[in-house]
């Protein structure tokens, strides 16, 4: 059939120029993802969206579906890989959950309950990151950021040019453009959605940690391939 | 009737949640000794391991004594239980690997808010600390891994039972949580 993919054998329409991704949301399937956002052009770093297409591995979010694509996402093999890419993102940063507070609401912890992530699988790097805490409505804490690039993709669509990702591989970090390198001196504002799109506990409003009791979070009750992103939802996107 | 299951636990670099979580179980604790018997645990106050069938270690590794029991039970148990977070990842207790030893000794004994009588413990019954804390599995083998801080009493009881009836540990999406 024209314009038609199969995903995990069921068969998903698309309008040409849509990715994967895209086709996959629009028919409710989920395919894994935490740097993709349906309000910013695809990234691709995250690479927990890689699906095998026609046999070949490649990321759903960078891709345009093709008519014919046979494409394999739910599967044991593909949820294993990403399982690994899961763990690498929190043994290489320092995710301590229980007192983090994104817990619960977090898009890297309820990507790893979906895959049914028990344990680290890697050895912890335990990096030396520091936490900015100078600006006094937004906090960054570096030790939990994933180099989503989200709030950089954000920040330049309102106007403010705030982040970028400097230095390469293991050096990536997160870089913010102000005259000190600090938060303190930009002009971010906690209703920014630079800082409402990033999907884990590294930038954040301060002043309301732990609002939500335990048991009434955003993933507690039900996975993020039912309940969607928290962060396209509370800023009211819909895919 | 089959003979029970023999179970040790133990508490290293954790505070002790875990255990609470354990007891937790309230009323399904008169089951569960149906169907295991508890070998060195703090609920049994036996001080040295038998040959074991299932170890649960809560906690982390923060000092050299808990290398040793570690390995003790490793050497012990046929099976071993990393619970909770602390086990598993390092927990709490590894926020202090951003610092150096030295650092952390200052901040909680000489400079600390409300120190009195500043001086770095050195009694020789004390053991000595790692510089780092690391989860258990970085140390030795670890079978199962039960997250949370800590896993609930639910938790824990789907897991035993699976382990005890030799079925695959399948937790419901309720009950694994990192937090
Ligand atoms: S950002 Fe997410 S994964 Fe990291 S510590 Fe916070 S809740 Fe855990
Ligand atoms: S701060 Fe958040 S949004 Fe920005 S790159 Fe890091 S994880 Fe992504």
């Amino acid at each position: 059939m024209l314009n038609t993919i199969h995903i995990d054998a069921q068969p998903v329409s698309f309008t040409p120029g849509q990715s994967i991704m895209q086709a996959a949301r629009a028919a409710g399937i989920y395919i894994p993802h935490l740097c993709y956002h349906p309000g910013f052009s695809p990234y691709g770093s995250c690479r927990l969206c890689l699906v095998k297409i026609d046999g070949r591995l490649q990321s759903a979010c960078t891709t345009l579906a093709a008519a014919g694509q046979q494409i394999e996402n739910n599967s044991e093999s593909i949820n294993a890989n990403r399982r690994m890419i899961t763990q690498m993102l929190f043994v290489e940063g320092n995710h301590l959950c229980p007192g983090c507070e994104k817990s619960g609401a977090c898009q890297l912890q309820a990507v790893a309950y979906f895959l049914g992530i028990l344990e680290p699988g890697f050895t912890h790097l335990y990096p030396t990151r520091a936490v900015d805490a100078s600006h006094p409505a937004v906090m960054l804490d570096f030790n939990r950021c994933i180099l989503c690039e989200l709030c950089v993709r954000a920040s330049h669509q309102e106007g403010k040019h705030l982040f970028a990702i400097g230095g390469r591989g293991g050096q990536a970090h997160l870089i913010i453009n102000s005259a000190s390198g600090t938060l303190g001196d930009t002009a971010i504002s906690a209703t920014d959605h630079a800082v409402q799109v990033c999907p884990v506990g590294a930038l954040m409003p301060k002043h309301q940690g732990y609002h939500h009791p335990i048991g009434q979070r955003f993933y507690d009750q039900h996975p993020i391939n039912q309940v969607g992103d928290a962060n396209t939802i509370t800023t009211g996107e819909i895919a | 009737m089959k003979t029970k299951l023999k179970v040790a636990t133990t508490s290293l670099a954790g505070c002790f949640g875990c255990h609470m979580s354990l007891l937790d179980l309230d009323e399904r604790l008169l089951q569960l000794i149906e169907l295991v018997e508890f070998d060195r645990s703090p609920l049994t106050d036996k001080k040295h391991l038998g040959q074991c069938d299932l170890g649960i270690i809560e906690g982390g590794l923060c000092n050299t004594e808990n290398i040793e029991v570690l390995r003790d039970f490793r050497e012990h148990c046929t099976i071993l239980v990393a619970m909770g977070a602390c086990a598993i990842t390092g927990g709490i207790p590894a926020m202090r690997n951003n610092f150096t030893l030295e650092e952390c000794l200052a901040e909680s004994y000489l400079n600390g808010i409300g120190v009195e009588h500043a001086q770095i413990p050195q009694d020789p019954e004390l053991p000595p600390l790692l510089k780092q804390v690391h989860p258990l599995q970085e140390a030795v083998k670890i079978d199962y891994f039960l997250p949370g801080c800590p896993p609930s009493a639910d938790a824990i009881w789907q897991f035993l039972q699976a382990l005890v009836q030799n079925q695959p540990v399948r937790l419901p999406y309720t009950a694994l949580h990192y937090d």
